[in-house]
């Protein structure tokens, strides 16, 4: 395995790094030492057995997961904890959100143009299979069209699924609008919306929404990943979109990972236990540091500013500058990121997200996407400024675009 | 679309990091460019030749991955006091082994850069007038796929638009 070899020496060449910041929370998260310490007694001393076994492991890993089940209900405002199910990640319950309510009907999806991947992914397969589907698109900011939106909308429309918050761009959707206009356009329709990166940073409650099924992932509050959950209000049909035995979780087959289900519990306890003060803080950092981005030349913001922003998103275009290699140059000075380049995409086109809201091509291949948490700090921040200020220069100094 | 990580070579991070022959050159006898920055992938290839067509030096520019700038900079060592002819000759493939090898979707940096010396070995000739034997009529393959990258870049963008606009319609 010669790659696996190359790819030790990546890691090796960075044995000179002086402090790390992660701020690639997009695409992966550490999970918290107190979040790990609460799941650890549930792998091999507590709580281990099947739920819906008669003994006492297994009763006590039914009382957990329903007790997990309640507490993430009460935060969103859910009437009962039967109303989650738990699942292994955003993917499988996004999935699980469109293709279950897709099932056996035919007709007319809307979704957005800056919706993610496990969404628009999906839609798209349903599209080769006959549905129609609509892509509303974004304003510069990013905010859905709320009149495309109503134009799309109509009879034979059976789902509409959209991100409340914009993963890549930090957009904060006018959620309640969007679903009341989808309801205007067809009573019957499904309403799903993508609440990962909502959670935790914006204030919500699906009641006041009026939404039908609602997505929720654990690791982007810092819980584990593995482990996500579709709130389903009640009287609404969703059908299993895999099959095997059923547990506690009716529309999710397979034994219940009682652990990671404890982590994700214990993560949104964490994100709501001050949730104004976390909010804020993250607020904070992430102004700091887009503030000290736009201050290196030929800088873009992608997303708005302020409150329209998610609290702990930062995305922004460095032009004349490849993303993919601004993301090895940083990360041999300990700064973890990432990029809407087609470069780390692996695919020729650069992130759907930025050119929906009409960033030019080179500007989506010089973006470079980061999240802050409660757990970075003021360092850590000026940390990462020093740190982008030569990488950018270093990687625009081997160009040959400015004079072009 | 999988997306395993990339496992450059220890070699190409040595010249992503220390890159040899860098900069535009100003006495350049011939230039030439590949790819576009809307690819998010661009090398500007730098050639200066003497009378008996040997190159006595070679730089490049690069708007790219660590790939794109460690072939480009790998190449204009290997094509540094070769004859036109022989740097002609160097393909893709002794570039990406020259660098260790190169993950499978950066095999097209390889290309580009290839590309780029031959467009620019090509745009000597057609300067003086002339053009050997061993420079084929048609593109090489390096240089197809240079102009089908940079084509490619201007299709994607316009059906891009198309979509976007078919999106609002009923």
């Amino acid at each position: 395995m010669k790659h696996l070899e190359n790819i030790r020496d990546l890691v090796k060449y960075h044995s000179t790094v002086e402090k790390e910041v992660y701020l690639d929370l997009e695409n992966s998260t550490p999970v918290p030492v107190e979040v790990l310490q609460e799941m650890l007694p549930y792998f091999s001393s507590k709580a281990y057995g099947n739920p819906t076994l008669t003994h006492k492991q297994g009763w006590e890993a039914y009382e957990t997961i329903m007790d997990a089940a309640g507490f993430i209900t009460r935060l969103i405002g859910g009437s009962s904890p039967e109303e989650l199910c738990f699942a292994s990640g955003e993917a499988e319950v996004n999935s699980l959100a469109i293709f279950g309510t897709a099932v056996g009907k035919t007709g007319r999806i809307v979704v957005s143009s800056v919706d993610p991947l496990t969404i628009l992914l999906p839609v798209e397969r349903l599209e080769k299979k006959g549905f129609e589907v609509v892509r509303v698109p974004v304003d510069p900011e990013g905010f859905v069209d709320l009149e495309a939106l109503s134009k799309a909308v109509n009879r034979d429309t059976v789902l509409v699924s959209m991100s409340m918050v914009n993963n890549e761009i930090g957009t904060i959707q006018p959620f309640r609008e969007i679903v009341k206009t989808a309801r205007e356009g067809n009573p019957d329709v499904t309403v799903h919306m993508d609440a990962s990166d909502a959670y935790g940073r914006i204030s919500f409650n699906v009641k006041d929404m009026d939404v039908d099924l609602l997505s929720l992932s654990s690791y982007k509050i810092m819980g584990p990943r593995g482990v996500a959950a579709l709130y389903v209000r009640s009287g609404v049909e969703v059908e299993r979109i895999i099959e095997g035995p059923i547990g506690t979780q009716p529309l999710w087959p397979g034994v219940e990972n009682t652990p990671l289900i404890v982590g994700f519990k214990k993560a949104s306890e964490l994100a709501f236990k001050d949730f104004e003060g976390n909010v804020s803080k993250m607020r904070k950092l992430r102004d700091m540091l887009i503030n000290g981005l736009l201050s290196i030349e030929e800088t873009l913001l992608n997303g708005p500013i302020g409150g329209k922003r998610a609290p702990d998103n930062v995305n922004i275009s460095f032009l004349h500058c490849e993303g993919e290699s601004l993301t090895i140059e940083l990360s041999f000075k300990g700064v973890y990121v990432s990029s809407g380049s087609a470069c780390t995409r692996r695919i020729l086109q650069p992130s759907h997200v930025l050119t929906a809201i009409g960033r030019e091509y080179e500007a989506a291949h010089g973006s470079i996407l980061m999240k802050v948490s409660r757990y970075h700090s003021v360092e850590d921040i000026e940390y990462v400024l020093e740190a982008f200020k030569p990488a950018v220069e270093r990687i625009r100094a081997m160009s040959p675009t400015r004079r072009i | 679309m999988s997306r395993a990580p990339l496992p450059y070579s220890q070699k190409i991070l040595e010249l992503f990091r220390n890159p040899k022959n860098l900069g535009r050159m100003e006495d350049a006898t011939v230039s030439a460019t590949a790819g576009s920055p809307a690819c998010g992938d661009m090398i500007a290839f730098y050639l200066k030749i003497d009378e008996n067509m040997i190159i006595t030096r070679a730089s490049f520019e690069s708007y790219g991955c660590a790939a794109n700038i460690a072939t480009a900079s790998m190449l204009t060592e290997m094509v540094k006091g070769k004859s036109l002819e022989e740097a002609w000759r160097i393909s893709w493939k002794d570039v990406a082994n020259e660098v260790g090898g190169l993950p499978a979707v950066k095999l097209h940096c390889g290309v580009l850069a290839v590309g780029a010396l031959r467009r620019a070995i090509r745009e000597f000739f057609k300067e003086r007038g002339f053009k050997p034997e061993w420079v084929p009529d048609e593109d090489t393959f390096e240089e197809k796929q240079a102009l089908e990258e940079e084509k490619l870049a201007k299709i994607i963008s316009k059906r891009l638009l198309l979509r976007e606009d078919g999106e609002t319609r009923e």
